[in-house]
């Protein structure tokens, strides 16, 4: 079974968007190829604060503000990234992904296959997820499951502190195009990371978080925090193993197939719309893989297939949280 | 050193040789193709060979290139193999891209030619990032990104022009404005008369040259070079030039009138360029002659190397998708595959 990746020796205690800045910190002074670029991220520091000082550090040269033109940067990176440079691009909000669409799914995602594998892509995009935060439709969308349906990309979703330092870690030392989803909704949870420079976690590689015996759920982003703190309520009387999936292409199979022949209970919990998405990837997954060890019908939490609206009171109906995969795992457990 | 120094007899020899392969190359695939030998689609580019010639010569052998659906040009300006390329129309192995891209897709990132490329508008924003890439590692290099006049009318490439420019980034964006966007006129698509103008938004030259002149493509190049290896950013230039063919092999035309054609054919920019040598007592009809037919037997040999090549063996289709192991592509791969026969069976 895959661990947590805890087991280093040192760690220090750090909020996502500080092991986010620390992780990228390290890296632009580790390899002289990496740098980043993005709107607002240099003098600005981010609009959520994640870059902050670091074009202080290392200057306007590896810490680039761009203009406004996502279609152009990203395409500029890809270029980039095919001639031996390492850029780390923010894309502000994952709904302007779509704007520079274009360059990420006919070229980013296929020159090295479509060049016969003559060319590496190692290119990271980073861009905030999620709602919560009152900013409607544009500024809340969780689009990662259209990357990582895409064949091409990799794309992976930190649940923790020390998973956004491995994961990002690994991300920008991949020789591939990754995608590394940050909910916006997260910066400010704090857990233990460790200190190690190097520490990475594989892509592809799903953590448990809590061990359980009675119903497994395999949670993202924001959601491994709510099911962590479901499954404390539910302590005594429902065991509830929570697993953070963490990448989502390359997806572990294992570790859910694992899980599941302990639990036989399934719930899927992603912050995006449910229809052909990551929760029917992980459903696939546990049919193909798992189908025997299934004791109930799968459960799924998300977005019901709506955009996020602006009032308080109609983005708390639809942006899922603990009291969804509550009821979910109630409903089989 | 610029490739071909056009200053010099041997590099006219050199640029009238490339031009001459490039037109041979395109007829011969041309035929191929409507003989059903060739797959997919090709786009050819007889009548715009002085503006790859051209602009190629002026750059140097570790410079970037960009390319657009009308490729074929461009790779044999930049020197590339015409066996590999052939084997690549033909979809076999031994193609610069295992098979896996065809005409439309020729790479060698070796050799700096960064891909033609099947998107209208996408060439120049790689481009921009290769010329990010020189820039920052204040190499002595350039990028050059050819597109079409269609694409002046796609947003990333003002995206793009754009970031060069606020950046002066070392990079050329060469438009060939052959007179058409697909099947649609160039002034249909653009409000301006010369697409040079769209410099002007970006304060950085911008100029119109004769692309049927190999000269003239040349030393705008070699200027709009120098300016990006200064430190001045990018230059538009704009090469007016035509296509002798259809937007594709097998386009009726019905949207250009033959005596258009005929106008232009009467311009071609090989038979230019090879009569300006032979006034210039340069070239003998003689050696002309023998140029052309060294060029048939280079063509001829690349035929055969791609008809004679091997065809990929179908589970290289899950090949070469990322530099790591990624295990789904195997495990999918192996169920399609349980069968033994995959879906690259007969049909």
């Amino acid at each position: 079974m895959a661990s947590a990746g805890l087991e280093a020796e040192q760690t220090e205690t750090m909020t996502v968007r500080e092991a986010i800045r620390e992780t990228l910190r390290e890296e632009l002074a580790r390899d002289e190829d990496v740098f980043l670029m993005g709107e607002d991220i240099a003098t600005m520091g981010g609009v959520l604060d994640v870059t902050g000082d670091l074009h202080e550090q290392f200057g306007k040269d590896r810490v680039r503000d761009t203009p406004i033109g996502e279609s152009g940067f990203m395409g500029a990176a890809t270029g980039a990234a095919a001639t031996g440079s390492r850029p780390v691009v923010e894309i502000m909000f994952s709904d302007f992904v779509g704007v520079a669409m274009e360059q990420i799914m006919n070229q980013m995602a296929k020159m090295r296959y479509m060049f016969g594998g003559k060319t590496e892509m190692p290119v990271t995009v980073r861009t905030t997820e999620g709602g919560g935060m009152g900013a409607a439709s544009q500024h809340s969308g969780t689009v990662h499951s259209w990357i990582a349906h895409f064949p091409g990309l990799l794309a992976v979703a930190p649940g923790t502190p020390a998973a956004a330092k491995g994961l990002l870690k690994s991300a920008i030392r991949s020789d591939d195009p990754v995608f590394f989803f940050e909910n916006k909704m997260i910066y400010e949870q704090s857990g233990e990371v460790p200190t190690d420079e190097d520490f990475t976690i594989p892509l592809g590689e799903a953590s448990v978080e809590r061990e359980g015996a009675d119903v497994t759920v395999v949670a993202t982003q924001r959601l491994v925090g709510e099911s962590l703190s479901v499954a404390d309520d539910l302590e005594g009387d429902t065991d509830v193993e929570v697993i953070d999936l963490r990448s989502l292409y390359p997806l572990d199979t294992d570790t859910i197939a694992e899980s599941l022949a302990k639990t036989g209970r399934l719930v899927v919990a992603d912050e995006s719309p449910l229809s052909y998405g990551v929760h029917a990837e992980v459903m696939a997954r546990a049919v193909e893989d798992a189908f025997y060890s299934l004791d109930a019908p799968i459960q799924r939490v998300g977005v019901p297939d709506t955009h996020i609206p602006f009032s308080p009171s109609l983005e708390r109906e639809v942006v899922p949280d603990s009291a969804q995969v509550r009821e979910a795992i109630e409903r089989i457990a | 050193m610029p490739t071909i120094d056009l200053e010099t007899e041997t590099g006219r020899e050199e640029a009238l040789r490339r031009m001459l392969t490039i037109r041979q190359f395109d007829t011969t695939a041309g035929e191929r193709f409507a003989d059903g030998e060739i797959p997919g689609f090709v786009h050819l580019y007889i009548g715009e060979e002085a503006v790859g010639v051209g602009a190629c010569a002026a750059l140097e052998d570790d410079d970037y290139i960009t390319s657009t659906h009308r490729g074929h040009g461009h790779c044999i300006a930049k020197g590339l193999d015409p066996k590999p390329m052939m084997a690549e129309l033909y979809g076999k192995r031994e193609g610069y891209c295992n098979g896996k891209g065809g005409s439309m897709h020729i790479a060698d990132v070796d050799a700096g030619m960064l891909g033609a490329n099947g998107i209208v508008g996408a060439g120049p924003p790689l481009g921009t990032g290769a010329a990010l890439t020189i820039d920052r590692k204040d190499e002595d290099r350039v990028a050059l990104s050819f597109l079409g006049d269609g694409a002046v009318a796609q947003g990333q490439v003002h995206s793009a022009a754009n970031l060069a420019a606020t950046w002066d980034l070392p990079v050329i964006f060469l438009v060939e404005n052959n007179g058409y966007g697909e099947g649609t006129p160039a002034e249909m698509q653009h409000n301006v008369e010369n697409l040079s103008a769209t410099a002007g938004a970006y304060n950085v030259p911008g100029i119109t040259v004769d692309g049927m002149d190999i000269t003239a493509v040349n030393e705008a190049v070699t200027e709009a070079r120098e300016r990006a290896r200064a430190g001045d950013g990018p230059t538009f230039i704009e090469a007016e030039t035509y296509r002798f063919h259809g937007h594709f092999e097998g386009d009726e035309e019905l949207y250009r009138e033959d005596d258009e054609v005929e106008r232009w054919q009467a311009r071609d920019p090989i038979e230019t360029f090879a009569q300006r040598l032979i006034d210039r007592d340069e070239l003998t009809d003689e050696e002309y002659e023998a140029l052309q037919s060294e060029v048939e037997t280079t063509i001829e040999e690349a035929l055969e190397y791609a008809q004679s090549a091997e065809e990929p063996a179908p589970e290289e289709a899950y090949d070469d998708m990322f530099a790591a192991e990624v295990p789904e592509i195997t495990e999918f791969a192996r169920r399609v595959r349980a069968d033994g026969s995959g879906h690259g069976g007969e049909r």
